[in-house]
């Protein structure tokens, strides 16, 4: 890539940083140069953003109408998944997917919970307290 | 050179990728100020490709055009006889204690950290990423100095915040990992010379005769036989999200693959100077071909999450392309192979 075609488009990094890119000067030799963003970049990021946001309002629906507990729309607003959750939890996906279903939540001990709330930064009361 | 003459200030480095550049400012910090992101790149063989089979990541495949985590810092430090103090901890008191410890000696630290709890990033880029490096060089008003090297400049993380993110949780959790050249004696241009040969042989071996169709030049055929199929096989919708995760994976901060080839050949053409030899600076205008080539196929990609190629021939075109950079890369490290460097 040479220096000239080196991608300026504003994008999330905007005002945080911008990137180092080694691009070829007009000698051809490596040099490095500075890059705002990349629009091409920046569309790969909100297309990710946007199933993210769809996954979460799935999750939302899915609790309000009662089939999946706070447990799972809190690991899908937080981006985590079975293994994630697991590590910062400590509880083994299998008992997880059991407490994805609100009948076992609903009887979950305020040790459990807490462990969970601590995972999503969120109180016990908020968890337990969750309808979509 | 004179060891000695160590330079008592921490200098902030920022480069294309995060481990490099924790590499390139510690080795500067100990007296190696040859060193450069490119050198410390091509040293430790940091080119790779690899689609890890049955293994997903913020549901998407999970591709990375580098090589594994660690091993740079790991391989250039030790082609250049430094000796490397590594620990990683069970519990997070310890792991602090052990931190401050090595603040309060004034030694600059890399510590390997999840992104996802990393305040000062932009909320964009916060996913359950684990490989992460940064370096804590001092502190400040009780707050850890940092430098992270994918950032113009320094910045800072409350003790919460960084125990926090050396503790992530999730694939590659780091547990602390923290890691900082101990012993560090005179390097001699010989020793950059075979530390460069070594790199590159390795380079050659891990990209070209690496077992299982999986990784190595061969990954990229697999991904682009799997691109063929991800129309079919999973909807347009899900095929899209997939691509757009190979574009994030090939070109975000700090994974960045197309950006990997420019790097890997302006460490050529560094190389070409150490060695005196103009052949190796000729290939570098392959891998920067490649470079080139990997960001046209973003782009592609890139028409088909924008919802603008939604055709099956458009799969192909992107796997067709695929294909094509195999070839070219193929034949770089052949190429890079037959100078029988070293020999």
């Amino acid at each position: 890539m040479k220096k000239e075609d080196l991608p300026q488009d504003p994008g999330a990094l905007d005002k945080f940083t911008r990137e180092v890119c080694y691009v070829k000067n007009d000698d051809g030799k490596y040099e490095t140069a500075l890059s705002k963003g990349w629009d091409v970049k920046k569309q790969a990021l909100d297309s990710a953003w946007e199933e993210v946001n769809e996954r979460v309002e799935e999750a939302r629906k899915a609790v309000a109408n009662g089939e999946k507990s706070p447990v799972y729309y809190f690991m899908e607003l937080r981006l985590m998944d079975l293994p994630v959750l697991s590590g910062y939890t400590g509880i083994f996906p299998f008992f997880i997917k059991r407490h994805f279903k609100p009948s076992v939540f609903k009887d979950l001990s305020e040790r459990k919970l807490e462990k969970y709330a601590r995972a999503f930064d969120i109180t016990v009361s908020e968890l337990k307290n969750f309808k979509g | 050179m004179n060891i000695d003459s160590q330079t008592d200030e921490f200098h902030h480095v920022q480069t294309a990728h995060c481990e490099n550049g924790v590499t390139t400012a510690l080795l500067r910090y100990h007296g190696l100020d040859f060193m450069t992101e490119p050198l410390a790149f091509g040293m430790g063989s940091g080119l790779f490709y690899i689609q890890i089979p049955f293994l997903t990541v913020n549901n998407g495949p999970a591709i990375s055009f580098r090589t594994m985590p660690g091993a740079i810092f790991k391989r250039t430090c030790k082609s250049l006889g430094v000796e490397v103090t590594r620990k990683k901890f069970s519990n997070p008191a310890s792991a602090e204690a052990f931190l401050d410890q090595k603040v309060k000696e004034g030694v600059p630290v890399g510590c390997q950290v999840g992104v996802f709890h990393l305040t000062y990033f932009p909320k964009e880029y916060r996913f359950h990423f684990n490989a992460h490096n940064l370096i804590v060089f001092g502190e400040e008003n009780g707050r850890y100095q940092i430098s992270d090297p994918v950032m113009e400049d320094v910045t800072s993380l409350s003790k919460e915040d960084l125990s926090r993110v050396r503790f992530a949780q999730g694939p590659l959790a780091p547990k602390g990992h923290i890691y900082f050249p101990e012993k560090i004696k005179p390097v001699t241009d010989d020793m950059i010379r075979k530390g460069i040969v070594s790199g590159i042989r390795r380079n050659v071996r891990d990209m070209l005769s690496i077992p299982g169709n999986f990784a190595g030049v061969n990954g990229i055929r697999h991904t682009s036989n799997h691109v063929r199929k991800w129309r079919d096989k999973l909807g347009l919708r899900k095929a899209s999200l997939y691509l757009g995760q190979i574009v994030r994976m090939q070109e975000e901060i700090g994974t960045g693959g197309g950006g990997f080839r420019f790097l890997y050949g302006a460490f050529l053409e560094e190389a070409a100077a150490y060695l005196q030899d103009d052949r190796v600076a000729n290939i570098s205008e392959d891998f920067t071909k490649a470079g080139d080539m990997w960001r046209s196929s973003a782009i592609k990609m890139a028409g088909v999450y924008k919802g603008r190629l939604t055709e099956q021939k458009d799969f192909e075109e992107i796997a067709d392309m695929m294909l094509d950079i195999r070839m070219v890369e193929k034949e770089a490290f052949q190429k890079l192979s037959s100078l029988k460097l070293g020999k």
